[in-house]
């Protein structure tokens, strides 16, 4: 299991269309993709259930992933936050 | 001939064929005679057909609107493609044995649900967006077209219930005189898509415009009036203005970066009077200095609550990025008399314009207007902000509010919030007797606007409603010169700068007035910015001596 935080630049947090690109991504691995914000959990893979998360410019989410291609999977989905949001 | 009254849109007036688009409503059955694999197969394949669309119509779009009006279809195409929802679908085909368009319908309405009853305003709005791609699969399923234009080949006017933003970039819009709704208001998607591309539109018109289809049409955008087979006078008129329109427009085009600036080289500022943050691209396209006054209401006239801190400040904050540095000028809630909000309990009154409204809400309301103030102090760090408190009557009220405007700072400050130091602090002078006792106003504020609108009627007690006594409001009486004269010499004397942002800061024949007691600013609605431009440009002010507006 890794897991990594991330704070959200972009001014219109993770709006739809970015949240469309992220369930995309995390949906590329075998290993299941979890977002976290405060209490709340989401299916990264599942736009509806990110976009449930209303993650606004500011605040901090936690990325847990976990399964074979972990490690390749992390790294990949830090980078494709810094570059999207 | 028929005259249908609606809200108007967007300005300009076009002649020509009305044709009604209506959505066939699909009938969607629920019991299926398939098996429920076969029905997910239905559905699925509806669903490919769906996507396959959006993502061509998101090609189309990027070409024709630019990357931020396609964005949507993307949008849409992920959705379809989202786990939650195509479970769902799936599990009702199963459980309930029903027809896939049943399913797609429930599972929009669901989720719709879901969404629309989230905290968070941007993903309230998602709520229609899922109903959209929904019907886009219960469409498909039912084997009901998309309208389509392709087999028209004059330019038509449009008229449809109401527009989804997925309808109107599909249309051709070389075809498109204009716009006519039946539902909608000045800040529906229809209307401003309507404004950006600059073709006239009416909304709001009312039922049973189907009726309508196929006849010849005068969509009168100025005045929001939709007339079915005009008479040969109206044609005629219609005609003529058309013409006139093409002539001042060419002409107005002429003025953009021109100076405002009489022949005896006095410059003015005139600024943009706007009431959503969608409206500052008419301000600029008509070269507005800035923003003159914005009218906060809408905010509060379009929400089902008082809006949240967050929802006000991405507001404020659009318009203020729009702006670009340029000044703009917020006034703060004025609703009260006839601008009236269902969530907040108006006791009825003898006589509302003189009641309990704008900055006397705003006085015992403490926390409406505290949150409104945060949103707008939070927003000032992205352009520059002033600020305009409404129907001030005594120098009290004014302290009060910059006491509560200082505490509100402050505490921003101490919650780390960037705000900016550097807002003005104006009044509107639309009592008379903020303008009697404007000698004072003007130590405790930078400028004073005349809401010339107000003033004329409570100086003449004459409700410029009531048809019976309308003729007696006359915003050039002398009574109203005098006090706008008297209080423009009073905020000079304390260095304060004046403007006018009432309907009568555009009248053209005041012009010469406003110059000659020395009007620092007119705001106006942005389709006179030009326009005033344009009746300053030939003025000689030392010619002037028998205007009957200076003869005071």
């Amino acid at each position: 299991m890794k897991s990594f935080c991330y704070t959200v630049i972009d001014e219109l947090g993770l709006h739809a269309r970015p949240a469309g690109f992220l369930a995309k991504e995390a949906a590329k691995y075998k290993s299941s993709v979890y977002v976290s914000k405060n209490e709340k959990k989401a299916d990264c893979s599942r736009l509806f259930n990110l976009m449930g998360l209303a993650i606004k410019q500011g605040e901090s989410i936690t990325f847990m992933i976990d399964g074979e291609d972990e490690e390749e999977a992390c790294a990949a989905l830090e980078a494709f936050c810094r570059n999207n949001f | 001939m028929e005259k249908i009254i609606g809200i108007t849109a967007s300005d300009g007036v076009v002649i020509g064929k009305f044709m009604f688009f209506g959505t066939q409503k699909p009938v969607v059955e629920k019991a299926s005679p398939l098996s429920a694999d076969l029905e997910k197969e239905r559905f699925h394949s509806a669903r490919r057909e769906a996507i396959q669309t959006l993502r061509d119509l998101f090609k189309t779009a990027v070409q024709e609107a630019g990357e931020s009006h396609a964005e949507i279809f993307e949008v849409h195409a992920m959705m379809l493609e989202d786990l939650d929802y195509i479970e769902y679908a799936e599990s009702l085909i199963e459980r309930e044995g029903c027809t896939a368009q049943w399913a797609a319908q429930r599972t929009g309405e669901q989720f719709s649900r879901i969404f629309s009853e989230m905290s968070d305003d941007y993903m309230r709005e998602r709520a229609s967006d899922v109903e959209d791609i929904s019907s886009r699969v219960v469409r498909i399923l039912c084997n009901v077209k998309d309208l389509n234009l392709n087999d028209i080949q004059d330019k038509i006017i449009f008229a449809g219930d109401d527009l989804m933003p997925s309808q109107t970039i599909q249309l051709d819009r070389s075809k498109i005189l204009g716009f006519a709704t039946q539902k909608g208001s000045r800040v529906s998607h229809v209307a401003i898509l309507s404004r950006t591309l600059g073709i006239p539109s009416v909304v709001g018109l009312g039922s049973g415009l189907i009726d309508y289809h196929n006849k010849t049409a005068v969509l009168d955008g100025d005045n929001g009036i939709l007339w079915i087979d005009p008479d040969k006078a109206t044609l005629a008129f219609y005609q003529q203005q058309i013409r006139l329109r093409q002539q001042e427009e060419k002409d107005m085009a002429a003025l953009i970066g021109q100076p405002n600036q009489t022949a005896d080289c006095i410059t003015i500022e005139i600024n943009g009077n706007i009431g959503c943050p969608e409206d500052c691209e008419l301000v600029k396209q008509n070269d507005g200095s800035g923003i003159g006054l914005f009218r906060s209401e809408f905010l509060y006239m379009e929400s089902k609550t008082f809006p949240s801190e967050d929802v006000q400040y991405e507001a404020y904050k659009k318009v203020l990025e729009a702006m670009e540095g340029k000044r703009v000028i917020i006034r703060t809630l004025d609703l009260g008399a006839d601008k009236k909000v269902p969530y907040f309990n108006f006791d009825a009154e003898e006589n509302p314009a003189m009641g309990f409204r704008a900055i006397r809400i705003s006085l015992s309301q403490r926390e409406v207007f505290t949150t409104q103030l945060r949103a707008l102090l939070r927003a000032s760090a992205h352009g520059k902000l002033a600020l305009m408190f409404p129907m001030i009557t005594s120098v009290e009220e004014v302290k009060k509010i910059k006491q509560i405007v200082t505490e509100t700072k402050a505490q921003l400050i101490h919650e780390k919030i960037t705000v900016a130091e550097d807002i003005e602090l104006g009044i509107m002078v639309e009592t008379p007797a903020a303008a009697l006792i404007s000698d004072l106003l003007a130590d405790e504020v930078e400028f004073f606007s005349f809401g010339t609108n107000d003033l004329t009627q409570y100086t003449l007690a004459a409700d410029r409603m009531n048809p019976k006594v309308e003729s007696l409001y006359d915003p050039g009486h002398l009574a109203i010169l005098r006090l706008l004269k008297f209080a423009t010499d009073n905020a000079h004397k304390k260095g304060k700068w004046v403007g006018v942002c009432g309907e009568s800061a555009a009248d053209i024949r005041l012009v010469p007035f406003y110059f000659y007691i020395g009007i620092d600013e007119l705001s106006v609605v942005p389709s006179a910015i030009l326009k005033l431009r344009s009746a300053m440009k030939d003025l000689d002010m030392k010619s002037l001596r028998n205007d009957r507006f200076l003869n005071i």
